[in-house]
């Protein structure tokens, strides 16, 4: 039983126009086996949490702490967190030219148990794996995801979370721009690792159609720079019907 | 473009290499008087480093004691039945296309009495690749050679030269590519940090034949091959590639130039180099002139350059130049960058150390090169090559964001 704490978070970033504050004091505790799912208006800064969590150097933490198991999340460098357990499913991933998709697996699996897997057992997990995900065996031998169409990228990042088995991992808008079927073997997915693992998921989501899937413990609505609403899911649902202004007009 | 300040006595303009515009409107000569000693604000000295060159540009007698300057490892040739004796300057082929573009060049063909001369015969086909091994015996010895690589026609086959150990070394390379030959030539400058190198390339590709050249960088102190290609030949194919790994003190320079002349050829032109350290420096200056009747023209040229650590700095210019309006594509691209952040967030995110993660992306970038070469003796080489790169690179601060 794990627990990944995030205690009146502040972050900003660097523009050309001087530093610009995004998150303005963000709570959340997310415990394994939990569902948060995080809904929200373009640029509320959604991602820039998920970044913040995992460590992207463009974010500069003006405040509040992250901790998992105690642990001070924000005094880790970026792979320290990947290894203490920390997963980012990127909304946009990137391409590395050059690199294929299994020497990264290999090199990443690696880096995160702290040896490298033994040859015969991991050709075997990473064949199943892809194939639980319908992603043909092909794209081992693709540089990462070079090429790649938007959906391809997205079963991608969700097979990396398949073979590195986090503790918790943040979904940022993993559902977009996946089709009907991907939806659901990506979701399907996600529940599989959480059923064997126990993980503690932040799913950062637009849309209610992938909660059908994956069932949310907690929905959060975020708002220019932090929550301003939980509930359960039929919180969803009534965001899907009314949108935001609600909370816009607030002015939170 | 400047003009260079020489104006050379005799063009070669009643022969086959008929001088073009812009690139090609550069003199040619055989006597180095012609060209007299560069300044370095001529168009093809002015990123180079003149100061370590200067021993190639003195006009003297070299190869006179009892030891070679460089060895020539060719037992390879040898047991492939690839050698013919050449013997004197005017022995044919040599100087069928062969035209000296500077001075180091012209002193290299007066001072170089016999080519090495390898040829492919007729309609053969060479399955293995072939390495002459050149080893320089001393950083303070001087040669000059002319080699040249024939590939007669419908001959299919890949020639290595390997360069190391450390000399003050004046190359011409002439390459010629008979009609529907298929010929693949990869120069590597495996030499110490100290050698001097100084090496003109000129090849060209008959009808319906393909070339793929390419230029292997990462050892020496200055390396200077500038390699040009003429896709004479209706349907002429040409593939032009280069990899270097400049480091600390190293200047490695590339002036290359790709001509099409005949109808419906097509060209690649893919150079890519990754500098790190104090003072490395790489120069690569890429012309393509696709030729008044070279109508169906396919040509793309482009070089990327990676800069790891401050204190580096890449020199990058394309240029391209049309004088047929009836192409099928043309296109050039440069870009310098350093380490893309963002990759390394990926793969660190992924809970892979940054100097892994460094490692990786390096070799990623060059790899798109590395994967072309197909000669696997190279390419373990080159991949042990870039690991010593790496390694002595681990220590150095990474390009800061205001660098490259
Ligand atoms: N480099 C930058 N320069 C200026 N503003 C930036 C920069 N990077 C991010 N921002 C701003 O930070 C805010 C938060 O962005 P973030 O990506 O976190 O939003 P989001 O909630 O994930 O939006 P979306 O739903 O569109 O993915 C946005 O207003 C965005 O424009
Ligand atoms: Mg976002």
């Amino acid at each position: 039983m794990s627990v990944l704490d995030i205690k009146d978070l502040r972050v900003s970033i660097e523009t050309e126009q001087g530093s610009k504050e995004i998150l303005r004091g963000v709570d959340l505790t997310i415990n394994s086996d939990e569902i948060h799912a995080i809904m929200g208006p373009n640029g509320s800064g959604k991602s820039t949490l998920a970044y913040t969590l995992a460590g992207h150097p463009r974010y500069t933490v003006d405040g509040g702490s992250i901790t998992l198991d105690g642990e001070d999340v924000l005094e880790m460098s970026v792979d320290e967190r990947a290894r203490a357990g920390l997963f980012l499913a990127m909304q946009y991933p990137v391409e590395i030219p050059g690199v294929t998709v299994s020497n990264f697996l290999r090199t990443a699996k690696t880096a995160i148990s702290g040896e490298a897997p033994r040859v015969r057992e991991w050709i075997g997990d990473v064949r199943g794996a892809m194939e639980k995900l319908r992603m043909d065996p092909s794209f081992g031998e693709r540089n990462v995801n070079e090429g790649f169409s938007g959906g391809e990228k997205k079963r991608h990042e969700i097979l990396q979370m398949e073979l590195l088995r986090p503790r918790f991992a943040v979904l940022d808008e993993t559902d977009s721009g996946l089709d009907v079927d991907a939806l659901r073997i990506v979701s399907e997915g996600v529940n599989r690792i959480k059923g064997e693992t126990g993980l503690g998921v932040l799913l950062i989501t637009h849309y209610t159609r992938i909660l059908r899937y994956i069932q949310p413990d907690h929905v959060h609505v975020f708002v220019n720079g932090r929550i301003a609403e939980q509930g359960g899911r039929e919180l969803a649902d009534r965001l899907e019907e009314e949108g935001y202004d609600r909370y816009l007009k607030a002015g939170v | 473009m400047t003009a260079t300040e020489t104006t050379p006595a005799h063009l070669a303009t009643e022969d086959r290499f008929v001088p073009i515009q812009t690139r090609s409107e550069r003199p040619t000569s055989f006597d180095p008087a012609d060209f007299g000693t560069p300044t370095g604000r001529e168009v093809n000295w002015r990123l180079s480093d003149l100061k370590r060159l200067a021993p190639l540009l003195v006009d003297e007698e070299t190869e006179t004691g009892a030891e070679p300057a460089i060895e020539y490892g060719l037992a390879e040739l040898e047991a492939a039945g690839l050698l013919v004796e050449s013997t004197g300057h005017d022995a044919a082929p040599r100087g069928e296309v062969f035209r000296p573009e500077d001075v180091v060049s012209a002193i290299a063909w007066k001072r170089c009495e016999n080519a090495l001369h390898i040829r492919l015969p007729e309609g053969q086909v060479q399955e293995q690749p072939v390495i002459a091994r050149l080893h320089g015996t001393g950083a303070e010895r001087r040669a000059n050679a002319h080699i040249v690589v024939e590939a007669m026609p419908g001959s299919v086959g890949t020639i290595v030269l390997h360069h190391s150990g450390s000399a003050r070394y004046a190359q011409n390379l002439e390459i010629i590519v008979r009609e529907g030959a298929r010929l693949t030539l990869v120069s590597v400058q495996d030499w110490q940090d100290d050698a001097v190198h100084a090496s003109a390339h000129q090849a060209v590709v008959g009808d319906g034949a393909y070339l793929k050249h390419m230029v292997v960088s990462f050892g020496g102190g200055v390396v200077r091959v500038n390699p040009s290609m003429r896709l004479a030949g209706h349907r002429a194919e040409g593939e032009m590639f280069g990899l270097s790994f400049s480091d600390s003190g190293q200047h490695i320079e590339s002036q290359v130039f790709m001509f099409h002349e005949g109808v419906e050829t097509r060209g690649d032109v893919l150079y890519k180099g990754a500098l790190q350290g104090e003072g490395a420096r790489s120069v690569w200056i890429g012309d393509v002139l696709i030729g008044q009747d070279a109508t169906g023209t396919d040509s793309y040229e482009k070089n990327q350059n990676l800069v790891l650590t401050d204190g580096a700095r890449a020199d990058s210019i394309p240029n391209l130049e049309i004088k047929t309006g009836d192409i099928a594509g043309a296109g050039h691209a440069s870009a310098t960058g350093r380490f893309d952040d963002e990759q390394l967030f990926y793969l660190q995110s992924r809970g892979i150390e940054e100097e892994e993660a460094r490692r990786l992306v390096v070799i990623g970038f060059l790899m798109e090169i590395v994967q072309k070469i197909g000669v696997p003796e190279i390419e373990e080489r080159l991949a042990e090559a870039i690991e010593e790169e790496l390694r002595r690179g681990a220590g150095l601060a990474p390009a800061s964001k205001a660098g490259a």
